[in-house]
């Protein structure tokens, strides 16, 4: 995993509350057995019509938002299946940060352990940021990782919460699994102290 | 004396390795992980990248599931994949569980079925266990009094090499069922009646525990109906709190403790529940005597309704982003406000999924089909949820009604539910499903979703638009 730290981002709207995981990567491109290739699941059922043709009005298929890295979002993104071909997706779209007004903890999780920044925003900075991406599409965001701040073009800075451990994790480029293979003797003991209650897959 | 306690905090407690600190999170200890073929290959492909291993393949169980045919076997008695993809991925499970030493229930095999009923079936789910997959209906084993929450793929890594997971403690939200469920009206009403009144993200950072006079006088496999759909109100999880009610369904299962095990597990077990007093951090009622059957209008499990109200009017809300998804909600739905959906036609029936697929739903619907045809050009697929339900289903001749009936008796799987093999759900077309989710595509690109129980399936694909199952009870 790269280490995140501050990067600039051109943002793009997705304005809808409770855009699902089914939205972000439909099940029929679930079959794949590596992360790769996701990129063309993304949104594939807004971005296409259901005759085939590429839908012009979806907001990602428009022209001025290619290149877009920072995707704005309502309420309750994320929300649905546990699939973390949704974060996958989304980075092979370009996205290196989804900001929204509350995202289904799930997706939360999974995004972090990606290195795919979820920041959650104030609903006042969230009205701003859709009106901005709608009169200015060229809009470029700050994000301060170590800061936890989002810098808006007026200047504004917006502090965002996120878990120490995480955070700390994302500065760094590491991932979880490696702190939790270094609690090996914790595990053990656990296991030897904790006879299971019940006799369990016997 | 200690402060009185939740059932989830007495199973939270019970498993960490360490607690959490403000700087790091708990890990907890994992007694049971479920795997199935779409959401584990990334995370075999992670362990054998690191020359990991699987720490405890004796507390990990495969099964095949989502992407998998529900068409009839062939000759010789096995179910063709003929999607290369699925089958690739079927493939690569196999040599996962082979090559790291996990139990597998292959595609076709005895035991072999949807991931949250094979668990409870086999007696693998116990009440007090900490129970995860890479599934978000894993809140389903909840019923049993187990802590059971979906994860993601990094995370059936981590459980993989570690039987733990890192994770922040959630909050409870006590959700009170008062009263008693009128005929008719189920478990299922129950669920969606609590999603639409406190919304798909009501439940966020919360565990449910499911309590009061409604949710005791429950069968096990009612309630594993509500805690299934727990994720659709947003919460990590849903619990209820063992009883003897879950001991006896419990009892005698392959991996049910035996014996003197088994008493000792049942005092094990007996201490679980809240304490009288525990505090929770959030409430939330229901009166079960005031429900009826419900339905889902929208692209998502909270847009749902009493069956005999009328499609809501996004004029008439407040709040502009509500009105907004209505809007769009109602506009992929080919639905007029106002409206009542009572009499709407319907293509499609699903009678199956994770929510609505164990012996006691088939049961229920069959009961109502006896005697009755499926409507002329309506659609019904009756898909099992294991193989081991499908194999009692046809001893007690359920699979003989349903056909007769004019069905597609066919073999398990999480099928129409997803749409990731061919039971899809035609573009424009309604399906009136047991399922657990609305969102626009889920059954197919373009598909149309109305969820509700099995009865209502039933009655309105009797009768081919949608139907109070009241009215023929
Ligand atoms: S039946 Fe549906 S909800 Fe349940 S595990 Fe399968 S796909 Fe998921």
């Amino acid at each position: 995993m790269k280490p995140i730290n501050t990067f600039n981002g051109k943002i793009a709207a997705l304005p809808v509350p409770d855009i699902d995981t089914d939205r972000i990567v439909p099940a029929r491109f679930l079959k794949v057995t590596s992360k790769d290739g996701l990129g063309e699941a993304l949104f594939a059922d807004w971005k296409v019509r259901a005759d085939g043709t590429p839908d012009a009005e979806f907001p990602l298929n428009r022209p001025e938002t290619q290149g877009a890295t920072v995707l704005i979002a309502g309420d309750n993104f994320g929300c649905g299946s546990s699939r973390e071909h949704a974060p996958w997706a989304l980075q092979a779209g370009g996205f290196t940060a989804v900001l929204a007004t509350s995202f289904a903890n799930i997706f939360y999780s999974n995004a972090l352990k990606n290195g795919l920044l979820p920041i959650i925003i104030d609903h006042e900075t969230y009205e701003q940021l859709v009106s901005l991406a709608e009169e200015d599409p060229e809009t470029q965001l700050t994000i301060d990782l170590a800061a936890q701040t989002v810098t808006l073009p007026d200047g504004r800075a917006v502090h965002f919460p996120i878990d120490g451990f995480s955070k700390v994790c994302l500065l760094n480029g590491v991932d979880q699994l490696g702190y939790l293979v270094q609690q090996d003797d914790a595990i053990s003991a656990y296991e030897q102290r904790t006879p299971a209650p019940v006799s369990t897959l016997t | 004396m200690t402060a009185p306690q939740t059932l989830f905090a007495k199973v939270w407690d019970a498993h960490e390795v360490r607690p959490e600190t403000a700087e790091t999170p708990a890990v907890l200890y994992i007694d049971l992980h479920l795997i199935h073929e779409v959401t584990s290959p990334q995370a075999f492909t992670e362990l054998r990248e690191r020359g990991l291993k699987v720490r405890r393949p004796d507390k990990t169980i495969a099964t095949m599931d989502h992407s998998t045919p529900t068409t009839p076997r062939n000759a010789l008695g096995i179910i063709p994949v003929i999607d290369a993809q699925a089958a690739a991925q079927l493939g690569q499970l196999e040599r996962n569980c082979a090559d790291f030493g996990i139990r597998l229930f292959a595609l076709g095999t005895e035991n072999q079925g949807i991931v949250h009923v094979i668990g409870p079936e086999q007696g693998l789910t116990q009440p007090g266990m900490t129970i995860v997959c890479g599934d978000s209906h894993t809140s389903t084993h909840g019923a049993f009094g187990a802590l059971a929450f979906g994860i993601g793929t990094s995370e059936v890594g981590h459980v993989l090499a570690t039987q733990c997971l890192l994770q922040r403690r959630p909050q409870t939200c006590a959700v009170r069922v008062a009263g008693r469920l009128g005929t008719g009206v189920t478990a299922k009403d129950i669920i969606l009646a609590i999603i639409a009144k406190y919304g798909v993200g009501g439940g966020t950072g919360y565990v449910f525990e499911y309590m009061g006079e409604a949710i005791r006088a429950l069968s096990i496999e009612e309630r594993m109906t509500i805690c299934n759909m727990s994720i659709e109100g947003g919460a990590r999880a849903g619990m209820v709190a063992p009883d003897t009610t879950t001991f006896q369904y419990v009892s005698g299962r392959p991996h049910a403790p035996q014996g003197a095990d088994f008493e000792r597990a049942v005092a094990y077990w007996s201490s679980l529940p809240s304490d009288a007093g525990a505090a929770f951090d959030k409430e939330m009622t229901l009166d079960a005597d005031e429900l009826t059957p419900m339905i889902t209008y929208g692209t998502n499990p909270g847009m749902g309704m009493k069956i005999t109200e009328a499609v809501p009017d996004p004029a008439q809300l407040s709040d502009h982003n509500a009105r907004v998804a209505l809007d769009k909600a109602l506009a992929y739905m080919a639905l007029q406000p106002g409206k009542p959906l009572l009499g709407h036609k319907v293509d499609v029936a699903f009678l199956g999924s994770c929510t609505n697929s164990r012996i006691s739903d088939l049961r229920v619907a069959a009961d109502l089909l006896k005697g009755r045809k499926v409507a002329e050009g309506v659609r019904m697929m009756v898909v099992p949820g294991s193989q081991q339900v499908k194999k009692q289903a046809e001893a007690e001749g359920l699979d003989t009604i349903f056909r007769a009936a004019g069905a597609e008796w066919r073999e398990a799987g999480c099928s129409s539910c997803l749409g990731m093999n061919d039971d899809r759900v035609p573009a424009g077309q309604y399906c009136i499903s047991t399922s657990n989710r609305n969102f626009e595509g889920r059954q197919g690109p373009g598909a149309r979703t109305f969820l509700a129980s099995p009865l209502t399936v039933v009655a309105t694909a009797v009768s081919g638009v949608v139907t109070d199952p009241r009215t023929l009870l």
